[in-house]
């Protein structure tokens, strides 16, 4: 019964890896995949490799996969172009082709009735497992111990990267600052904070400079390439529609400058 | 038991596929452990088949297996990513330039 529900789950997940544009959306629909493969681990009496699985495909490989992804830009999809013509109408064809391959054969098998797992696991499936690990494959799980070790330092090696120039101090630092500024005019001080002279104080919400106009310096440049930075006369019909939400009538609020009304309603409300 | 073996060729045909068709270098990543996932499923079947927990084992070692590739593959990719600023398998077609 789980099976039935699992599988068409599973499937659709694992197509839905090849259809995707984005990365994390095809690492969202492996981790559909990997999850409903620990359940059937469960069903399938392996209790151990049902908890391996959840803890170390969904909770360590996966992980990583993100945060890779998060390192190498989560906007970073698929191009359409091919670069070989055909090929993924062939690699289909070829899919599809070992697919029935190997369903046809496989039900040509007959596997008899599974005998089960009741008299291995006596004891327990954990204690059993580690039976056999430790006593028929102990020079295997030895080598994965060198293997182990070999891809973390590995890992270490190829992610790390040697400083070409020495680490700028706080005195050349704070030089070059000023070089730049008796150069170019730029500022040498900190980039103003966004929304300082805002009606908001969110990231989004570029700072407001003395004459009014926004400061694109104040916002995060990711947000300006994406485009999600607010503009501060929208920000004031925001403020218009939550007190339209309010049930309050926006020309009577007196803190609005600049309205025509404003001055009328602050004598009401003081009385 | 059968059906868990189906299931499992099926997944194994779709990471195939995905690893010939995907040009970002993470998904096809993804699809190989799509795969060794897929592998996994029907060591464990047929230990419940036999009776025996040979398979599990089998399995677990393939876990163990798939750690270690994902950790230096992924390695690679962010090491060619940061002198490519591109994690396509196409851009990365000659090993030095």
């Amino acid at each position: 019964m789980t099976f039935w529900i699992l599988a068409p789950v599973m499937v659709a997940a694992a197509l839905g890896i090849l259809f995707v544009r984005k990365a994390v959306h095809a690492a969202l629909l492996l981790a559909v995949v990997m999850t409903s493969l620990a359940v059937l681990y469960a069903v399938l009496e392996a209790p151990f490799l049902f908890a391996v699985q959840i803890i170390v495909y969904t909770g360590a490989i996966l992980m990583l996969f993100l945060f890779v992804l998060m390192l190498v830009g989560v906007d970073a999809s698929d191009s359409v172009v091919e670069t070989i013509r055909g090929q993924r109408v062939l690699a289909a064809l070829g899919g599809l082709l070992l697919g029935a391959l190997l369903v046809v054969a496989l039900s040509q098998v007959s596997l008899g009735t599974a005998v089960g797992l009741e008299s291995a696991n006596e004891g327990g499936n954990i204690q059993q497992l580690a039976n056999i690990l430790f006593s028929r494959y102990v020079f295997a799980f030895e080598a994965t111990s060198a293997l182990l070790i070999t891809a973390a330092i590995g890992a270490m090696v190829l992610a790390h990267r040697e400083r070409l120039t020495p680490k700028e101090g706080q005195a050349a630092l704070a030089a070059r600052r000023m070089r730049d500024y008796a150069e170019t005019g730029k500022h040498p001080g900190p980039l103003p904070a966004p929304g300082v002279y805002a009606r908001h104080n969110a990231v989004d919400t570029p700072a407001l400079l003395p004459d009014g106009t926004a400061s694109e310096l104040s916002v995060n440049r990711v947000l300006a390439a994406r485009g999600t930075v607010r503009s501060a006369p929208a920000l004031a019909d925001d403020i218009d529609e939550v007190r339209k939400q309010l049930g309050v009538d926006p020309t009577e609020m007196p803190e609005r400058s600049g309205k025509s009304s404003a001055p009328a309603t602050t004598t009401e409300d003081v009385k | 038991m059968t059906q868990y073996v189906v299931l499992s060729a099926i997944l194994f045909t779709i990471g195939c596929v995905g690893v010939l068709t995907r040009r970002n270098a993470i998904v096809v990543f993804m699809c190989v452990e799509l795969m060794l996932n897929a592998c996994n499923l029907a060591f464990v079947a047929f230990a419940k088949q036999h009776g025996n927990l040979d398979g599990q084992v089998a399995a677990f070692f393939v876990m163990v297996v798939a750690a270690a590739e994902v950790v230096v593959g992924l390695a690679i990719i962010m090491t060619i990513f940061r002198t490519r600023r591109s994690a396509s398998v196409d851009d990365a077609s000659l090993l030095k330039y």
